[in-house]
């Protein structure tokens, strides 16, 4: 994957890895300890020289105490991708000390405090070690322990940026950042950062064949996370009721929500809000608050994940049965039960395509990147009020809760809220037929009206029970399976206005194919991109959305099987193709990683290349994964 | 049947109220509840107090969960939105409905089913929240719809139609909305309409949330002896605390009214709740002697009737959030959409 040419120097032992701006750097900590910032600098200050990285943290359920890592990877060709393996390790917890050693690659490097004699168990002759007495050099600067602590990390920043040629001035301005209108803390962060830097310059000189260079690599590309972008996408996309119920990994959402409404939604005049949002007492609430703002006429959403969707079922079920606009976005996590709630996974595809009890289908959007949460949160609101549906969201923890590099955030002017098809007063007062369940158009959506429209007509009960075209209320089997048909018809329609699949084709004529959605997106890039060095091609559909494009099912039997990459173990997006579309089970050849970390191009390389290479083909079982 | 509409005919002589409407415009479809049902007179109450209080009927939304009250607002009110929604959810539903139009009366109906048992929490953060509304309970003590079970409302002691006693300790709704925070609540009974429309009428144009705990028999299931929600038991032990007469604040005051104490309270509207008191020493602004009394009385196996509690200067969740004016639901994108420039001034920050 990474072209590098390991060599031996005169005073190490161990070969060591060259690379200029295509490395890993990983960061074991304390959670609690204060090192997110300090490692979120230093992936920043390199993003600020041009090169871009994707960093990602990977944290317990906890406050203090448990380990937690936060990885970096350097990557000049844009690799946004987890890649898997480290170059560095910074060592700083030792809890993990063991197995965090044990990751590094042979050649790699390992930074370590090496104030106190080295742990001699699990290290390797295939590494070479960098010890910096930190605690040493804190304890003779810094009197109070918890200063001592922040700026430790502070300070192993600035020998990295001394032994990987980070430019100093960039963090300097960082930090300026960072502490404006706190200015006094930036001269002790400073003074830290430059007790780092010059032990390196002076202590470690040639210690590492790792550097960082000034580029022109990013563009201009911003640099964000996923809940904060969806969020964003639900203030553009004109949403004014949120209710949430706090879960790892939604709850930034709904606090960037309330960040963004904050800022752009408050009225000068008067100081009031154009927006409320309500921390429910339960996500039971939170959907049903949502439900009760949509059938008002507010554009409504709740974010959580899958524990949530679990408790909101029923009510997914009235809004679907009753057509009434909804969002959800489902942030999700590793399942089932409460699971890995720190880990990423895409495992509730199918919970959240058939909630609820009954026959019930709903639209899904899968975003790949920031990019397409905002724009996806956006569009997610005209969907909803044209289809009269609930409309899920579905990101992930990946996508959420980690800085992504990614096209700058678009909107334009001229695009108005789709508010659907909802009669006014003026089209109840002209005479014009109102039927709530009544398919007026043949597209399967019907017309609605708005509570207190008009003083005569136009009221009808809203109800989850069985009724007729006119809303009444009907045990007939005609009456209901005139429903449930025109449920399908609109979801046929929907087919058509959700967002259609990316396509592209191999450099060379392929007879296989890939399907892919959301997080993997950036590692299956990638992936295609080392496979086709090996000379193997295959051709791409990544899925945007259910109900599925009919591209989707042309793309399928196009080809002479299908791989189906996802971050579940049940490739639940595949039996959904089996289902929906009647496709042979055998054309899809499921290729499936779920451990809670998030996919890497190495992973679906090593899945992908020994089916369709030479004679290490395995025998092919369908929906096995590698 | 509830898809029977009514015949329309209107007889001559039906007083109109101010805006024209008269009783019958405050109706809905025919009742399919059982003949005598409490639930019915609770609704020809509402009707009463609508149409006195000369509400527009479209501008109402009637809100109910699941079971036999909570199809009742199919039966009053025809020309309002309603919405059926699930099982002891309907406090979110109305929460929801009511963040997105502030300009709507909200009024939620449900059953002791529906709000003590499955839907205790949301009964709870609902009044927590202090949402502008009004909420009665019709309880009864039992599952009408499922044939005669308990519900939490069920006194200890008190006897099933098939025999069972209850063993579990009754939640006292009207207690607990007083512990949570609620700004306007009362209990009455089905069978006394002269209490009870004044009482709705107080809660229809209360600011913040206002609960109707309405004693109402079920015919079919708890109207037995040993039972102590049936129609002979409440009337031996009700004990009214005060009467109400409501004043839409446009009616001249002075309106003579009989011996006993007489408290005037002006609510935000300007509308005034005239309490007449009966009970020595009862002062329906303090809550905590309140919950003394309602407690002191239970003991003693009476049911304490009328305004218990009231705080006519309330705040309610949209004063509290600091929601614009404009009802949300009629908010365009230029209040809404920041547009492109500030997204592009966003994106630079993020670089």
């Amino acid at each position: 994957m990474n072209a590098r040419d390991p060599r031996t120097t005169a005073p190490a032992r161990a070969q060591r890895i060259e690379s200029t701006n295509d490395f890993v750097v990983k960061f074991a900590n304390v959670n609690g300890s204060g090192s997110a910032s300090a490692n979120e600098l230093f992936a920043r200050s390199i993003l600020r020289m041009g090169v871009p990285v994707s960093p990602r943290n990977i944290f317990p359920s906890n406050i203090q105490g448990l380990p937690t890592w936060y990885e970096v990877r350097v990557t000049e060709h844009g690799h946004l991708g987890r890649r898997g393996g480290v170059d560095l390790m910074v060592a700083m917890n030792p809890q993990t000390w063991e197995r965090d050693v044990a990751e590094i690659e042979p050649g790699g490097y390992l930074m370590y405090d090496s104030t106190k004699a080295i742990h001699a168990a699990g290290l390797r002759s295939d590494i070479n070690l960098i010890g910096v007495p930190l605690t040493d050099i804190a304890a003779s600067k810094y009197v109070d322990a918890k200063e001592r602590q922040l700026l430790k990390n502070i300070m192993y920043v600035g020998v990295l940026t001394g032994l990987l040629g980070i430019e100093p001035e960039v963090i300097a301005q960082l930090l300026g950042e960072q502490y404006k209108g706190k200015d006094r803390l930036i001269k002790p962060n400073l003074d830290a950062f430059m007790t780092g830097l010059h032990h390196a310059r002076e202590r470690l000189e040639e210690a590492i064949d790792l550097r960082v260079e000034r580029r022109d690599a990013v563009g201009d590309r911003i640099f964000i996370e996923g809940n904060a972008a969806a969020a964003l996408g639900c203030v553009y996309g004109g949403a004014t009721v949120c209710a949430w119920y706090p879960i790892t990994p939604s709850s930034s959402l709904a606090e960037a929500f309330q960040k963004y409404c904050t800022r752009y939604r408050v009225d000068k005049a008067t100081g009031t809000n154009k927006f409320a949002i309500v921390q429910a007492e339960d996500e039971l609430a939170s959907i049903g608050i949502v439900i009760g703002a949509a059938w008002n006429g507010a554009r409504s959403f709740t974010a959580t994940s899958g524990p949530g969707i679990s408790l909101m079922s029923e009510f997914i079920g009235l809004a679907y049965f009753a057509e009434i606009p909804a969002v959800i976005i489902d942030v999700q996590r590793g399942g089932p039960s409460t699971g890995m709630p720190t880990r990423t996974q895409q495992s509730d595809v199918t919970a959240c395509a058939y909630a609820s009890h009954g026959d019930t289908k709903h639209v899904l959007l899968f975003p790949e990147d920031p990019y397409e949460c905002f724009e996806f949160a956006a569009t997610a609101f005209d969907l909803a009020e044209r289809l009269q549906t609930p409309v899920f969201l579905m990101t992930d923890l990946d996508i959420g809760m980690n800085h992504h590099l990614c096209a700058p955030l678009a909107w334009d002017d001229k695009r108005m809220h789709d508010r659907g098809k909802v009669m006014t007063e003026a089209d109840l007062e002209s005479g014009r037929d109102f039927g709530r369940y009544l398919d007026a158009d043949g597209d399967g959506i019907p017309w609605r009206t708005l509570p207190g429209t008009h003083a005569t007509r136009g009221a009808y009960f809203t109800r989850g029970t069985t009724k007729d075209a006119y809303a009444r209320y009907s045990e007939a089997g005609p009456d209901y399976v005139y429903n449930m048909e025109r449920l399908l018809k609109k979801f046929a329609t929907a087919a058509t206005l959700v967002p259609q699949p990316v396509i592209a084709n191999a450099s060379k004529k392929a007879s296989h194919g890939v399907i892919y959605y959301g997080s993997t997106s950036p590692s299956m890039t990638e992936a295609l991109g080392v496979l086709e060095q090996q000379g193997v091609h295959l051709n791409r559909l990544r899925v945007r959305a259910f109900p599925f494009a009919s591209s989707i099912e042309e793309f399928i039997l196009a080809h002479e099987f299908v791989f189906v990459v996802e971050q579940n173990r049940d490739g639940q997006l595949r039996s959904m193709l089996v289902n929906e579309l009647q496709i042979d089970p055998a054309r899809l050849v499921a290729v499936l990683h779920y451990d809670g970390t998030p996919i890497t191009a190495r992973f679906v390389v090593n899945a992908i290349a020994p089916r369709l290479l030479g004679t290490n083909v395995l025998p092919l079982r369908s929906g096995k994964a590698a | 049947m509830t898809y029977l509409a009514k015949p329309k005919l209107r007889h001559p002589t039906l007083p109109a109220n101010r805006l024209g409407y008269t009783r019958r415009d405050y109706e809905g479809k025919i009742s399919t509840l059982c003949a005598g049902c409490g639930h019915d007179a609770i609704s020809a109450a509402i009707v009463q107090a609508c149409w006195e209080l000369e509400v527009e009927p479209h501008r109402v939304a009637k809100l109910s969960g699941i079971g036999c009250s909570s199809k009742t607002p199919d039966y009053f009110l025809g020309a309002s939105h309603g919405f059926n929604s699930v099982h002891g959810r309907m406090p979110s539903v109305l929460t929801g409905a009511n963040l997105a139009n502030r300009d709507l009366i909200y009024l939620g109906v449900s059953g002791d089913g529906d709000s003590a048992s499955i839907g205790l929490g949301q009964f709870a953060h609902l009044i927590r929240r202090g949402v502008n509304m009004t909420y009665i309970v019709e309880n009864n003590g039992v599952y009408g719809l499922t044939k005669g079970q308990f519900s939490a409302t069920a006194d200890r002691g008190s006897k099933a139609k098939r025999g069972a006693i209850n063993r579990d300790s009754p939640i006292d709704m009207v207690a607990l909305a007083l512990q949570l925070g609620v700004s306007y609540v009362a209990r009455s009974f089905s069978g006394d309409k002269d209490q009870l429309v004044p009482l709705i009428k107080g809660a229809l144009n209360h600011r913040g949330s206002a609960f109707l705990d309405v004693l109402s028999p079920c015919v079919a299931f708890n109207n037995h002896p040993g039972s102590t929600k049936s129609y002979d038991y409440v009337r031996e032990h009700n004990d009214a605390v005060n009467r109400l007469d409501f004043m839409p604040h446009r009616d001249a005051i002075g309106a003579q009214y009989g011996p006993g104490e007489v408290i005037e309270i002006t609510q935000h509207d300007g509308s005034l709740l005239r309490l007449r008191k009966l009970a020595d020493g009862y002062d329906a602004g303090d809550r905590l002697a309140a919950m003394n009394h309602i407690h002191m009385h239970q003991a003693r196996g009476e049911i304490v009737t009328g305004l218990l509690y009231i705080d006519p200067e309330a705040d309610d969740l949209h004063e509290n959030l600091a929601t614009t004016r404009t009802p949300l639901n009629q908010l365009t994108e230029a209040d809404l959409c920041p547009g492109a420039n500030a997204l592009d001034a966003l994106n630079a920050e993020l670089r």
